[in-house]
């Protein structure tokens, strides 16, 4: 008995002299080098594609500012709860001067947080509550995926015009499905933009949507995809966070618009292109005001322009003729503001267009719509001026929900 | 060459002996695959494991938060579990008093003096609770159904009935409560000596306390255990089976409701379905590994939560996943639980 402990103990020792002594990094210099940064994911990037792309971000913004491993502390699977809170704080404790949190969840346990670390930056993404909470060291941030969107929009638009020229069906019969999460507004907001950009080059388009409710569901979205292409669609969107759907669709072989990550790998013959929204912007800008010493936006918002809004690569191979000069005009026109995604010009709610909607942008925990969001004949979603989280949601004509 | 015997008396020290053996070579095994899997070292990982739990104040508080909750869902399944009830539905036990204390906290807000609220809330999760057990119990009493499925079922109810409940409360769909109160702080239970989870931690200490004494001296304890070992026996000598079953259900659902309470009220002044996080299940691991012994249940549920506090800052200060550091726990627990074989068993080696 006491012989094999020995054995044990010595191979145990053995090992870790091997192993050879940590390797120390060695910490940035220069203007970052008091930043230390703390980022709460939802789930695994490994597995979640939504977490994976803030993840990204955070490594691209790392090493873009020459910060070291151990100024940069990712922690993952943080449950929307206490784990949240207690999390944000432990990042505190261990010197982090900026705590990031990816989802809308975390939102109540970072405020928590930020009230009892009055010298940390708690930001947020998605959250509402930054601008009625009274916290000065809790921000959110968004970004207007709605622009990239509508530009995904404008790309299906186009392939199903090829489709319809090349008579594979008739102008009539141009129906997009769409697998979305939840029913609610960052959902709602996201489909509308989708279908007015397929809309503003297919004026015949008509959209069906189905929910998962769920964030992450693969055999949900591959199935609500598979629904809606025996229902008669022929090109699907979605906003959920899984490969099902590009999957069902390369299966299929009905082309496809994604989010987030370029689905051209799972689906080289259907997946034309996807939106997303590039977090590496924010994150700069937040690293770089800390170390500064500056305040920031309490509430921020991301725009093409910024650089938060972003397509990826175009599937060249299946996307119709002339999209990617397109896309540059539509983006130009966008910044330049020539051309607005919420035009009430383009589209209608019961047979009307809008002069007036009571939005809940300011979020008192009442659910209460109170602010008029249409100025100017336009629908002025997510942005500095009202809120950076979505708030669109109304179901548009020629939008239908699968039933 | 090998043959095995039954033992039943083994030594404390020998027991102790085998199971700090099993752990020393669980870390072992667990280095060789770190350092097979990661090529770092090994120490550089359990240092990180003690710094998960240890490095700070904060985290040595939630270390003994996390441990007293999963130690009064322990408390709960073991009355059940002892009287080979086989409760699996903690989880739900756990969930409709959490939800019940949630409930009182949405729609009184601070209408109320905090500590009526909080009063009223201990007194409806705990009836919540207690309810949510009685039913399997009553039918298994009454009709002799199988309670492991039953409780088993009665999980789902729970989690569904949290997950309607969120979406009438939360009509913009995003499907998370968030932190009830969080201005007024009403229905919180509050600091004591600037910890504010003292107050669970102590109300689990004393109900660990409470168990023990009720397990062992008391007559309903020892009605438990002469139901747990034969019904037959216990109906001979005059106890009614079916009065104990329904009551030791009660009482296992009863202490079910308060761990929701102490999660709602005390930790994180939210409900999810999510919330009790497989604890209820993980209980029974705890309960059977102490033997049913309150006190040994400190140490196992300590345990527990050293290994998942560990295993997180393993991820975190390395960048693993958090996979790697299930595998780890896995493997310790494994040859925790293996060990328990050489204390029941022994093992002779014929020589020729």
């Amino acid at each position: 008995m006491k012989k094999f402990l020995m054995i044990c103990l010595v191979a145990l020792v053995a090992v870790s002299a091997f192993a050879g002594g940590s390797k120390e990094q060695a910490a940035a210099e220069g203007e970052f080098a008091k930043i230390k940064i703390g980022f709460i994911f939802l789930h695994d990037p490994a597995s979640s594609t939504y977490d994976n792309n803030f993840y990204q971000a955070a490594l691209q913004t790392q090493k873009a500012l020459g910060l070291s491993d151990s100024q940069v502390i990712f922690k993952w699977n943080v449950e929307e709860g206490a784990p949240c809170y207690e999390t944000a704080c432990d990042m505190a404790d261990a010197g982090c001067n900026i705590v990031f949190a990816d989802s809308f969840g975390h939102e109540t346990y970072m405020i928590q947080a930020a009230r009892e670390y009055p010298n940390v930056q708690f930001c947020h993404a998605t959250g509402t509550k930054s601008r009625t909470e009274g916290v000065p060291n809790f921000h959110n941030a968004f970004a207007s995926i709605y622009e990239g969107r509508f530009l995904a929009g404008i790309a299906a638009g186009m392939k199903i015009n090829e489709m319809i020229a090349a008579g594979k069906f008739t102008a009539d019969k141009a129906k997009i499905g769409y697998i979305g999460a939840y029913p609610y507004a960052e959902v709602i907001s996201g489909f509308t933009s989708f279908f007015l950009g397929a809309r503003y080059v297919c004026p015949t388009a008509t959209m069906e949507v189905t929910y998962t409710n769920s964030w992450f569901d693969i055999a949900k979205e591959k199935t609500g995809a598979e629904t809606l292409i025996n229902d008669g669609c022929i090109f699907i969107s979605q906003h959920a966070d899984s490969e099902g759907a590009p999957k069902a669709c390369e299966e299929k072989g009905v082309p496809n618009v994604a989010y987030n990550v370029s689905t051209i790998n799972l689906g080289p013959n259907t997946a034309l292109i996807s939106s997303k929204i590039n977090w590496a912007p924010y994150y700069e800008m937040i690293i770089k005001a800390v170390a500064k010493g500056e305040t920031f936006a309490t509430d921020w918002c991301g725009t093409v322009d910024t650089g938060s809004v972003e397509l990826t690569e175009l599937n060249e191979k299946i996307a119709a003729k002339g999209t990617k000069e397109a896309l540059q005009q539509a983006m130009a026109d966008l910044k330049s503001g020539k051309l607005h995604v919420f035009d009430t010009k383009a589209f209608t709610v019961g047979g009307k267009h809008l002069t007036e909607y009571l939005a809940d942008v300011i979020d008192k925990g009442d659910f209460q719509p109170e602010t008029n969001v249409i100025v100017n004949g336009v629908f002025i979603e997510s942005g500095e001026q009202f809120r950076s989280a979505p708030y669109f949601d109304m179901l548009i004509d020629g939008v239908k929900k699968y039933e | 060459m090998i043959y095995i015997s039954r033992r039943t008396d083994a030594p404390l020290k020998k027991a102790v002996a085998i199971k700090a053996f099993a752990i020393l070579l669980s870390l072992v095994v667990c280095a060789l695959v770190l350092f097979v899997m990661t090529r770092l070292n090994p120490l550089d990982i359990y240092i990180a494991m003690f710094k998960g739990s240890l490095s700070t104040q904060r985290k040595f508080w939630a270390l003994l938060q996390n441990t007293a909750i999963l130690l009064c869902i322990s408390l709960a399944v073991t009355p059940a579990f002892k009287m080979k009830f086989w409760n699996l539905g903690a989880e739900g036990q756990v969930l409709i008093g959490a939800l019940v204390s949630a409930t009182f906290m949405f729609y009184i807000q601070d209408s109320w003096p905090s500590w009526l609220l909080i009063l009223v809330m201990l007194v409806a999760s705990v009836a919540a609770g207690l309810i949510w057990a009685g039913i399997p119990g009553y039918f298994k009493a009454r009709f002799g159904t199988n309670e492991t499925l039953f409780t088993l079922m009665m999980n789902y109810v729970a989690i569904q009935l949290v997950k309607f409940c969120i979406a009438v409360w939360v009509p913009n769909g995003s499907s998370v409560m968030g932190v009830l109160n969080r201005q007024t702080q009403c229905g919180w239970i509050p600091s004591l000596f600037g910890q504010k989870y003292l107050i669970n931690i102590l109300i689990v200490a004393l109900l660990t306390v409470l168990m023990y004494i009720y397990l062992k001296y008391s007559k309903q304890g020892y009605e438990i255990s002469v139901v747990g070992e034969s019904e037959k026996t216990a109906r001979y000598i005059g106890i009614n089976v079916k009065k104990v079953i329904l009551r030791t259900a009660c009482i296992s659902g009863a202490i079910g409701g308060l761990a929701g309470f102490l999660l709602c009220a005390g930790t994180g002044h939210t409900v999810s379905a999510t919330l009790a996080g497989g604890n209820g299940f993980t209980a029974v691991l705890v309960s059977w590994l102490a033997k049913f012994n309150p006190f040994g249940m400190i140490l196992t549920s300590l345990l527990i939560v050293f290994l998942q506090k560990g295993s997180g800052e393993i991820a975190q200060a390395f960048r693993l996943s958090d996979n790697i550091s299930d595998v780890t726990t896995g493997i310790i627990l494994f040859f925790i639980i293996g060990s328990e074989f050489f204390i029941n068993y022994k093992i002779h080696l014929r020589r020729k």
